[in-house]
């Protein structure tokens, strides 16, 4: 394998009949490979000036009248390539649920309650090595219509750009030891050699002393820089 | 080391991804818009819907754009075009993706082209496909890209211009399953 391409060994198939929605709308045709070119060695920069003041801080991004409810915890990893390089300067967005499992996302109709002090959206650039942190709250877990009594185990949505367009990842951040993961299909449609890479790590190291646990999720992207028309 | 593996972006990404789309009150880094008034090039609409297997139009998809300047050029320094663009079909009532952008100029010999990454609820890793031009029919016939698809899937990787009142756009659909799917790449 190129070390560019993306490895199938770890992705889920687009077909996961356990997680009903792929079922129409897997694509069913075999993907065609692509040689990449500038267009595919290239992709959008962000950095520093995309982010606002308390971006990385859900705590105190969505503040109206006092503190969001919950458990404060720091989340906080490096973002390499797969050579193991940092990558720097490289945007970092995250959504998720409040402490009582409830998105703010007008869609969601999950009978819990919202939060008038939590957004629940924020982002950040990571630095020299990579590292990118943030502030807020454990999302609580949520019921799904996918099965009789399902449940999304407690999650963090990443999405993540690398250094060009065939980085491109969006994906989710799992707590260790979650009961719900052996049930819940999104996460079970990894291939199981790879899902424990989607699980963060408590890091007594990330904790701040009387105010926050700490979690760490390393995220690994594709290679660096494809030279175009490498893989002829 | 190991790639991290992709999930779903689930049907919740629109007030972290693209908040101000969706009336949310956050910022967003990219949205359908590319251009100002003093973009240089030919200023064009892209429209389509993103169709499932059962010829629904999906309105929990988000569509990502990544192109050339009218130069051919990306992440150009002397313009502050950026060439990316992201939009989630649940705002417009047919749960279209629409883009204001210009047409990019050819890039290292290839036909004119956008890069588009296709993110929905039910897919677990996105889907790359391309985006290429109906009035380029010759560069369309060189391109080295292109030519790697069977001949009767190529039109699928085609946008129909149109002039309209509002002006040049380009009509193409995202179809996810069936004789019509559309072509997705293994980048
Ligand atoms: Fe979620």
């Amino acid at each position: 394998m190129n070390h560019n391409q993306r490895d199938w060994e770890v992705h889920p198939p687009y077909l996961y009949p356990d997680y009903k929605s792929t079922v129409f709308r897997a694509p069913s045709k075999p993907l065609i490979p692509m040689k990449h070119t500038l267009s595919e060695s290239t992709g959008p920069v962000y950095g520093q000036d995309s982010v606002g003041q308390f971006d990385n801080d859900l705590t105190k991004n969505g503040i109206r009248n006092g503190e969001p409810l919950g458990e404060r915890i720091v989340v906080s990893g490096r973002i390499l390539d797969i050579d193991g390089r940092p990558i720097k300067n490289t945007l970092v967005e995250i959504w998720q649920a409040n402490a009582a499992g409830r998105y703010i996302h007008k869609v969601d109709q999950h009978n819990a309650p919202l939060d008038p002090n939590f957004f629940g959206g924020g982002r950040c650039v990571t630095d020299e090595n990579g590292r990118y942190t943030f502030m807020t709250i454990k999302p609580g877990a949520y019921p799904w219509g996918n099965h009789p009594n399902a449940w999304r185990p407690n999650h963090i949505h990443f999405s993540l750009f690398g250094s060009n367009i065939t980085n491109r990842l969006v994906t989710q951040m799992y707590f260790p030891g979650d009961p719900l993961l052996q049930y819940d299909p999104i996460y079970q449609g990894v291939p199981e050699k790879a899902r424990h890479l989607l699980v963060s790590q408590f890091d007594l190291s990330l904790t701040q002393p009387d105010f926050a646990l700490g979690y760490n999720f390393d995220i690994v992207l594709r290679g660096h820089n494809a030279t175009p028309f490498e893989n002829q | 080391m190991t790639q991290t593996p992709s999930q779903t972006v689930g049907p919740y990404f629109a007030y972290g991804l693209s908040p101000q789309q969706y009336l949310y009150n956050h910022t967003s880094i990219a949205s359908g818009n590319l251009r100002t008034s003093s973009t240089q090039g030919e200023p064009i609409t892209i429209k389509g819907r993103v169709l499932d297997g059962q010829g629904n139009a999906i309105p929990d998809a988000m569509i990502e754009i990544w192109q050339a300047d009218a130069k051919g050029q990306y992440n150009p320094t002397d313009s502050d075009f950026k060439g990316f663009g992201r939009f989630g079909t649940g705002t417009d009532p047919e749960a279209q993706f629409i883009f204001q952008t210009i047409k990019p100029a050819s890039v290292d010999g290839q036909a004119p082209h956008i890069t588009v990454v296709v993110f929905m609820r039910g897919l677990l890793t996105h889907a790359y496909t391309r985006l290429y031009f109906s009035d380029e029919t010759t560069e369309n016939q060189k391109d080295i890209i292109l030519n790697t698809v069977p001949e009767e899937r190529k039109n699928t990787l085609i946008a129909q211009r149109q002039e309209t009142p509002e002006g040049i756009v380009y009509q193409w659909d995202i179809v996810m399953q069936g004789e019509q799917e559309t072509v997705f790449f293994d980048v």
